[in-house]
This record gives structure tokens, C-alpha cells and sequence, in this order.
């Protein structure tokens, strides 16, 4: 009997559980098991969501984090490219960042962030610099390994047509190390966000990060579940951007094809 | 590799190092932003001979090892459970692929909320953030043992407790050990961040401290040494990694 399930059982169940969590967690609240202040009703967070859209605040917070999200990550991607390709053409920069990077990779960045602050200040600056220093470090070791292991005969090939060093940098070498870059911000986008969120958390400076913390001590606690709310669905959104935008990007390449 | 690769290899450090100790001394940075790096390492001998560094670094490893240990027998347990049971899959898989690319950090102000400022939201928040990757990876292992040795298993007789024992859990082992790597990274991540914002013990909190105190040599030090247990923890967990996974080539 197990083997031949209906698909449509199946089908109910997937759709079911965030609606079975949603409804528990509606009954829960309903019931008072916990008190409102612990686990405020699903209906109460939502409104507190609506109403904060409809008054413009959470696009407010919103916009700060994901300008600070992007100007740390793509100072990253950038920074991150062009480490990672001089690392693998120049025989110097290789020696220079190649411990510096396996060093700097497994550190716990967020260490480091009072010494931002104390450089940088408490506002954008340091959250910037700090999300662009936590997220620079996968993009360089993706794309170094990417430009390392690009096919010998492909560059073979177009060097025995006659390629300058640049023309092979750009059509031979960069593209077909994308799909790995690609993978590399994939990575690192998460980190800058979840970095981000930390340091409007401990900096304050408005932000999803920062209202959630406000929320919290002043003890409002639909506040700080709203703010969890919020977060979560963009940082769903955010991987899905990336999973769109690499389909796009790489229409070209075979791993777009293989669907 | 010689002595002399390694050196050459690790020159580019030295440089650093040097030019840490020689830019504040020339004032060419200012050293009340970065302290020399002999005064960081004096204050550090300070922190260690004051015990400082232990009692904060025993409560740090305290909260580090419960969240992370908890989330490791936890995850596996889940992962595998949903591997196993295609009810549970049915059920669980949604809800655990919609939370996976939430921001981990968001879920410290609530774990304040329900459990305080002490020791155990450090740990729950901790716990919570690297559940997910370690049912992700237990999951994917488990559903990825190749069939056909299950399938033998149980011709030879083996009992379904066997079964998970002795075929799914050596089989999805690799891409749990990996998955266990990624959680020790948010680990490190969420203890400090968590230990940061509150708290009255721990190394972040530590770091937090002297730096409102404007103690800013002794503040360096002990960033460099969380850092650096968060190196070595990594470096530590690999060796293990391939230490055990020897017998798959």
C-alpha cells in the first residue's frame, strides 16, 4: 500500500505543513500555553507586518539593509574577481594572498567587527566595509579555483588561433569560469545579509537588523516577530533573485541546458 | 616541504606582521587605532595571566559546544528521519527548505525574547542556526545511499535497525561530515555575534567590553584569539573529516 501512494496525498501533505505550522501557531497563541509577550498570535505578527508596510517603516528598514547588503557585496564580487584571476595569472600575487587567503577564509570575520567600528565609525561605513570583508573571501577562493582549472585545450585551442593574453583572459578564461564565480556570490550573498543583520543588530542604525533590536528592548515582541517574518522572506527572495539571475546569466552554458 | 618553502610560503604574513608592529610606531597610522602588534601581544600574556581569557573563553566553549552538539544529534536524527519515513519527508522537507536561506542571525533577538540574556538563548541561538545545514546534509546523504545496497541488505537479512545502522548512516556520513563543517562556520559566526550584542560573559562579550573601555590592545587580542580558534576548529575538524572518511578513497 505505501508503494502506490496517490500523488494527491502526497501533494496535500507538502502543501499542508507550512499551513498545519501556521494554524498551531495561531492555536497556540489563541489558547494562551505561552503568554502573548513569548509567543505573540500569527494574526497579531501579520497585521503588525501589513501595517508597517502600509506605513512605509519596514520599506524604510528594508531599503537601508539592502543597500548596505549590496554596497558591501559588490564591493566584494568585485574586489573578490579581480584577487582571484591575478592570483591565478601572476605568479607574485599568488604568493602574497595565497596564505593571507587560507588563513583569512575559515576566520570567523565577525570578530573583527568593534575593529571596524573602531575605524569606521558606527554608521554605513563599517557595516559596509564589514559585509564586504566577510563575503570577498568565498568569491576569491571560487573564483581562483574557477580561472585554475579552465580546459587546457580549450586555451590550447585559441591559442593556436592566434589569441593575445587579453583577448584569452576574456573570452576563453572568464567565461568559462563563470558558472564558478557565479557559484562563489551565491555564497556570498547570504553571508553579506546575514553579516548585515548582525552588525544593525549590535550598531543599531535602523535596518531590519536594527528595528528587531529596537523592538526587542523595548519589549514588542509582535515587533521583533514581524522583523523575523520580514527577514526570512527576504532572504528567500534573495536566493531566488540568484537562482533566476544565474539561469539568465549562463543561458549559454551546458548546466542551463541539462533542465 | 623544506623549511625554506614554508618560509617563503608564509613570508607574506611576516610582511604583514612587521608592517603591524613598524605603521603605529612611525605614527603613520594612529597607534590609538591600531596598537602595535607587541602591545597587543603583551596584553594578550595580560589577559592570560589574569585569567580573563579562561574564564570568558570556558563559558564561550560551553555554549559554543551545547548549541553545536545539540544541533549535530538533533539534525542528524530529523535528516534521516525524513530520509527514511516518506510521510515525514512529505511534511518536514517544505518547511525546512522555505527556512534555509533565512538570515541565521535573525533569530537571536527572539531566542532574547524567550530564554533571556544568560547562558541558554546564547545556546539555543546557536543550536537553531546550524540545525538546518545539518538536516539538509543528513537528508541528502541518506536519500543518496545507493539503493541497490539497501536493497542487498535486506536479502542478506539484515534487520531495519541494521539497515539505518550499518548502510545509511556510513552512507550518508560524507555529505554529513560536510554539512557538519558548514554548521561549525555558523557556529563560530552566531556565538560571537549572540555573545556581542548581550551578555556578561563569553570572548565576544569580552571584546565588547574593552572596547567601550578604550582598551584597544587588549580588544585586538582577543579578536585575534577567537579568530584563531575559529581557524584552528576548522583546521581540527578537517583532519578529523578525512581521518574518518579514509576508507572511502
Amino acid at each position: 500500500m505505501e508503494r502506490v501512494e496517490s500523488p494527491w496525498r502526497r501533494r496535500i501533505l507538502r502543501s499542508s505543513s507550512v499551513v498545519i505550522l501556521a494554524a498551531a501557531w495561531e492555536w497556540a497563541a489563541r489558547m494562551h500555553f505561552v503568554s502573548d509577550f513569548l509567543l505573540p498570535s500569527l494574526s497579531t505578527v501579520l497585521m503588525r507586518l501589513w501595517s508597517d508596510i502600509v506605513s512605509g517603516d519596514i520599506l524604510v528598514g528594508l531599503g537601508l539593509t539592502m543597500a548596505r547588503t549590496f554596497a558591501g557585496f559588490s564591493m566584494a564580487a568585485v574586489a573578490g574577481v579581480i584577487i582571484g584571476v591575478t592570483i591565478s595569472r601572476l605568479r607574485f600575487v599568488r604568493w602574497f594572498f595565497d596564505p593571507i587567503v587560507s588563513i583569512g577564509n575559515p576566520l570567523p570575520k565577525i570578530a573583527f567587527l568593534p575593529i571596524f567600528i573602531l575605524w569606521f565609525g558606527v554608521f554605513d561605513w563599517s557595516k559596509i566595509a564589514m559585509v564586504a570583508f566577510s563575503s570577498v573571501f568565498p568569491v576569491v577562493v571560487a573564483t581562483w579555483a574557477a580561472t585554475e582549472s579552465v580546459d587546457k585545450y580549450l586555451v590550447w585551442s585559441a591559442q593556436s588561433l592566434g589569441v593575445t593574453r587579453r583577448q584569452l583572459l576574456w573570452q576563453i578564461v572568464l567565461p568559462s569560469a563563470m558558472p564558478e564565480v557565479f557559484t562563489g556570490l551565491q555564497i556570498a550573498l547570504p553571508i553579506s545579509l546575514i553579516v548585515v543583520i548582525i552588525c544593525e543588530m549590535t550598531m543599531g542604525g535602523q535596518g531590519l537588523g536594527g528595528s528587531m533590536m529596537t523592538s526587542m528592548r523595548f519589549a514588542d515582541s509582535p515587533g521583533v516577530f514581524s522583523g523575523i517574518v520580514a527577514i526570512a522572506i527576504v532572504g528567500s527572495a534573495l536566493v531566488k533573485l540568484m537562482e533566476l539571475l544565474r539561469a539568465r546569466l549562463l543561458v549559454w552554458h551546458q548546466e542551463s541546458a541539462r533542465r | 616541504m623544506t623549511s625554506n618553502s614554508v618560509f617563503t610560503r608564509y613570508l607574506p604574513l611576516l610582511l604583514l606582521a612587521i608592517l603591524w608592529e613598524v605603521a603605529p610606531r612611525l605614527h603613520v597610522v594612529d597607534p590609538s587605532e591600531l596598537p602595535p602588534l607587541s602591545a597587543v601581544a603583551m596584553a594578550w600574556w595580560g589577559l592570560l595571566t589574569d585569567g580573563d581569557l579562561w574564564t570568558n573563553g570556558v563559558s564561550s566553549f560551553i555554549n559554543w559546544s551545547f548549541g553545536l552538539g545539540g544541533a549535530i544529534l538533533i539534525g542528524i536524527a530529523l535528516g534521516v528521519l525524513m530520509a527514511w519515513y516518506q510521510t515525514v519527508d512529505d511534511v518536514a522537507s517544505p518547511l525546512v527548505k522555505a527556512l534555509y536561506p533565512m538570515p541565521k542571525s535573525a533569530l537571536i533577538p527572539v531566542m532574547i525574547l524567550w530564554l533571556g540574556l544568560g547562558a541558554g538563548s546564547k545556546i539555543a541561538s546557536i543550536g537553531m542556526s546550524c540545525l538546518l545545514p545539518v538536516i539538509l546534509s543528513a537528508y541528502n546523504g541518506a536519500r543518496g545511499v545507493d539503493q541497490a545496497l539497501i536493497w542487498s541488505a535486506r536479502a542478506c537479512g539484515a534487520s531495519e535497525r541494521e539497515v539505518l545502522w550499518e548502510v545509511i548512516l556510513p552512507g550518508a556520513l560524507p555529505e554529513i561530515l560536510a554539512g557538519i563543517r558548514n554548521a561549525v562556520a555558523i557556529s563560530f559566526i552566531v556565538l560571537v555575534a549572540s555573545e556581542l550584542l548581550v551578555g556578561q560573559r563569553g570572548l565576544g562579550y569580552l571584546i565588547s567590553f574593552l572596547g567601550e573601555g578604550g582598551v584597544y590592545d587588549a580588544m585586538f587580542a582577543v579578536v585575534i584569539t577567537v579568530s584563531a580558534l575559529g581557524f584552528f576548529a576548522d583546521r581540527a575538524y578537517l583532519y578529523f573529516m578525512r581521518r574518518t572518511l579514509v576508507w572511502r578513497e
